[in-house]
C-alpha cells in the first residue's frame, strides 16, 4: 500500500480519462472534471496521461505516505502542506516515506479541484475501459464510491526510475486561463435559435453564480432565466459534458463529467472542451460568463489545447547543477 | 424497396460533435438510426470517436484536431441513402418474467383507472406486445422500449419518485422501461422483474441492445430480489 487515507475530505475519488466508448450502454463516461491538469499530473512523472489519479475536491484531506512515493500536484492550489512545508501544484516531487500531505483548501480566489498523480497511476480495477469511480451508478474506482477515512491505496509498479522526473515543473504558458469567474466560450446549440432575442442577449452578458448543488454530475447557473420563443417538445438526444441545458424552470444547467448520456431538454450552448478545465476549477457561489464563440476560434482553442498538453515538462535545473558540483569536487 | 419517407437533418453540437436528427415515422427512424449507428461503430470514419444512438437521433462525437463537421458529413451522408432501416423483427428477444401489481406494480391500480380499463386488460395488453429496444439511457443499461399501444399512453407522474426499485417495469410518455439500478423516476411503476439488466463486470454491461426484442412474461406475483 501507498497512501493511507486519514480523511478524504470533502470529496476525494479516483479518476483517470473516463470511460466515453460506455456511453452507448447509458453509462455517463465520469473522468476527472479536469482532464488538462490529470494530464499533466501524469505526464509529470512519467505515466501515461490517461493514469488513475486522486481527484480531490475544496480541501480538507490528509493522506499519509507509507512508502517513497515520487508524486505530481496539479489543478487548483488548494494549499497542499507536506509535513506543515508548502508543496508547489504543477511540479513533481519525491515524497518521503511516513510524509503526510494536508490540503488545507482554496488559496487564491479560485480552485475546486487538485489532481495527486502518483507514479505508476493508481491501481483500481478496469471496468467499462476505465478505472474511474461513477458516483451516482456506484461502481468504478474503489469499490464505486469517493474515498472515506482509512482506505489504502496501491499504485502499480512504474517502469522507469524516478529520480529524473523530480522537480520537474509545468510551464505557466502552457496552462489553461484559470482565475476567479472564469469566461467559458460556447458555440449555440441546437435549440440556441429557439430562445427568445432578449435570452439569447442575457446568456452572453449575465454572471452567473454556480448554485449549492453543484456536483460532477452538472451546475445549475443561477442569475438567468431563459425562456423560448417557441414551444419545443422534443425527443431525447445525445449529450455530453459541457452542453448547457434548459429545464422548464429556465435555468440552465451546465452537464459535466458524470452527466447522463441522453438528455431531452432543450440545449442551447455547449462550452467549447478547452474551457471545461476552467470550469472544472468552480465551486458552489462562484460565478462565471458564457461569451458566444466561432467554429474556427473553437478549433483553434482545440489546437491550442492540444499545443498546451504537448508541451515537454520543464527540469528542474537544481538536480543537474548538484550532480555538476560533485563532479566538480 | 420503396423510397423511406425518412429525413436526415444535421447539425454541429458544439466543436466536436454532429446531432444527427431523423425526421419520419419513429420505428422506422429508430432502426434507421440503429442500422447507422451499428455500422458507424463497425467502420467508424477518420477521427470519429463515438455514435450514440437515442431514439431518433444519433451524436456522432470526434476529434476536431482530425475531422471537421463537413468532413464527417460528407463521409456519413451518403451511407444514410445506401441502406434501409434495421429489420423489424429483432434478431434476439429477450423473454423477462414479469410481477405485475400490488407492491411491485404500485401504479398498475391507478393506471387502469386513469386509462378507464381493468389492470388485468393493462396486464394483457402490456405483456401481449413484443417491443423493441429502441434506446439506453437517462441510467447504466435502461432501455427505453417501444412501441407501447397506444391504449396504454400516459404522461409522466406529476411528481417523480426518489427512489424506484431496480427491475421496476414502468410505463410513460409512449413508452415502456425498466430500471436496471434503484433510481429516482416519473414513469408510472406496474410491475417487476428480477431479471438483471446492468452489470458493470459483464461484457457487454446491459443484457439488452438497441434493436433487441423483449416480450413481458406474466408472473406469479411476489417476485422479490435475490
Amino acid at each position: 500500500m501507498h497512501i493511507h487515507v486519514i480523511s478524504p475530505g470533502l470529496l476525494t475519488t479516483i479518476q483517470d480519462s473516463g470511460r466515453p466508448a460506455a456511453r452507448r450502454y447509458g453509462v455517463p463516461p465520469s473522468g476527472a472534471m479536469d482532464m488538462f491538469a490529470l494530464a499533466v499530473a501524469n505526464r509529470l512523472i512519467g505515466n501515461p496521461s490517461d493514469a488513475a489519479a486522486l481527484e480531490l475536491t475544496a480541501g480538507g484531506a490528509l493522506l499519509e505516505f507509507l512508502r517513497p512515493t515520487l508524486v505530481a500536484l496539479t489543478g487548483a492550489d488548494l494549499g497542499a502542506t507536506l509535513n506543515g512545508r508548502h508543496l508547489a501544484p504543477w511540479q513533481a516531487a519525491l515524497l518521503d516515506r511516513g510524509t503526510t500531505l494536508h490540503f488545507r483548501g482554496r488559496q487564491a480566489n479560485w480552485g475546486a479541484r487538485a489532481y495527486l498523480a502518483l507514479a505508476g497511476g493508481i491501481a483500481a480495477p478496469t471496468l467499462l475501459g476505465s478505472r474511474s469511480t461513477y458516483l451516482a451508478g456506484g461502481f468504478g474506482g474503489l469499490e464505486g464510491r469517493a474515498l472515506r477515512p482509512g482506505d489504502q491505496l496501491a499504485t502499480y509498479a512504474s517502469p522507469h526510475s524516478r529520480w529524473p522526473w523530480v522537480g520537474t515543473e509545468w510551464p505557466c504558458h502552457a496552462r489553461p486561463l484559470y482565475g476567479h469567474t472564469p469566461t467559458l466560450r460556447f458555440l449555440p446549440g441546437p435549440h440556441y435559435a429557439a430562445l427568445t432575442p432578449a435570452a439569447r442577449e442575457a446568456l452572453s452578458q449575465t454572471t452567473l453564480r454556480v448554485g449549492a448543488a453543484a456536483n460532477r454530475i452538472g451546475y445549475r447557473l443561477d442569475g438567468l432565466r431563459l425562456s423560448f420563443s417557441q414551444q419545443l417538445s422534443l425527443p431525447s438526444f445525445g449529450v455530453i459534458a459541457g452542453a448547457i441545458q434548459v429545464p422548464p424552470d429556465g435555468t440552465p444547467i451546465l452537464l459535466m463529467a458524470e452527466a447522463q448520456t441522453i438528455g431531452g431538454y432543450p440545449v442551447v450552448a455547449i462550452v467549447i472542451a478547452p474551457d471545461l478545465p476552467l470550469a472544472a476549477q468552480i465551486l458552489p457561489g462562484d460565478q462565471l460568463r458564457l461569451a458566444p464563440t466561432t467554429m474556427r476560434a473553437a478549433r483553434a482553442a482545440h489546437q491550442r489545447y492540444a499545443a498546451w498538453l504537448a508541451t515537454a515538462p520543464q527540469a528542474d535545473p537544481w538536480p543537474e547543477q548538484l550532480a555538476l558540483a560533485g563532479a566538480l569536487g | 424497396m420503396p423510397p423511406l419517407p425518412l429525413t436526415w437533418h444535421w447539425q454541429p453540437f458544439g466543436a466536436a460533435a454532429l446531432l444527427l436528427e431523423v425526421h419520419g415515422p419513429e420505428q422506422e427512424a429508430n432502426r434507421a438510426v440503429l442500422a447507422l449507428a451499428a455500422q458507424l461503430s463497425a467502420a467508424p470514419p477518420l477521427g470519429m470517436l463515438a455514435a450514440v444512438p437515442a431514439i431518433s437521433s444519433l451524436l456522432i462525437t470526434f476529434d476536431p484536431l482530425v475531422a471537421t463537421h463537413e468532413q464527417l458529413q460528407a463521409q456519413i451522408e451518403p451511407l444514410c441513402a445506401t441502406f434501409g432501416p434495421a429489420p423489424a423483427a429483432p434478431l434476439r428477444i429477450h423473454e423477462l418474467p414479469v410481477a405485475y401489481g400490488g407492491t411491485d406494480g404500485p401504479d398498475l391500480v391507478a393506471v387502469a383507472q386513469a386509462l378507464g380499463m381493468t389492470p388485468q386488460a393493462v396486464i394483457t395488453l402490456h405483456s401481449g406486445q413484443l417491443y423493441r429496444v429502441m434506446m439506453l439511457g437517462f441510467a447504466p443499461g435502461f432501455p427505453y422500449l417501444g412501441p407501447l399501444p397506444a391504449a396504454l399512453h400516459l404522461p409522466r407522474r406529476a411528481t417523480p419518485r426518489s427512489a424506484v426499485p431496480p427491475g421496476a417495469v414502468a410505463i410513460a410518455a409512449g413508452l415502456t422501461g425498466i430500471y436496471p439500478t434503484s433510481l429516482p423516476g416519473g414513469w408510472h411503476l406496474i410491475g417487476r422483474t428480477p431479471s438483471i439488466l446492468f452489470d458493470p463486470h459483464a461484457d457487454p454491461p446491459a443484457r439488452l441492445a438497441p434493436g433487441d426484442g423483449v416480450r413481458f412474461l406474466v408472473a406469479r406475483r411476489g417476485i422479490r430480489e435475490n
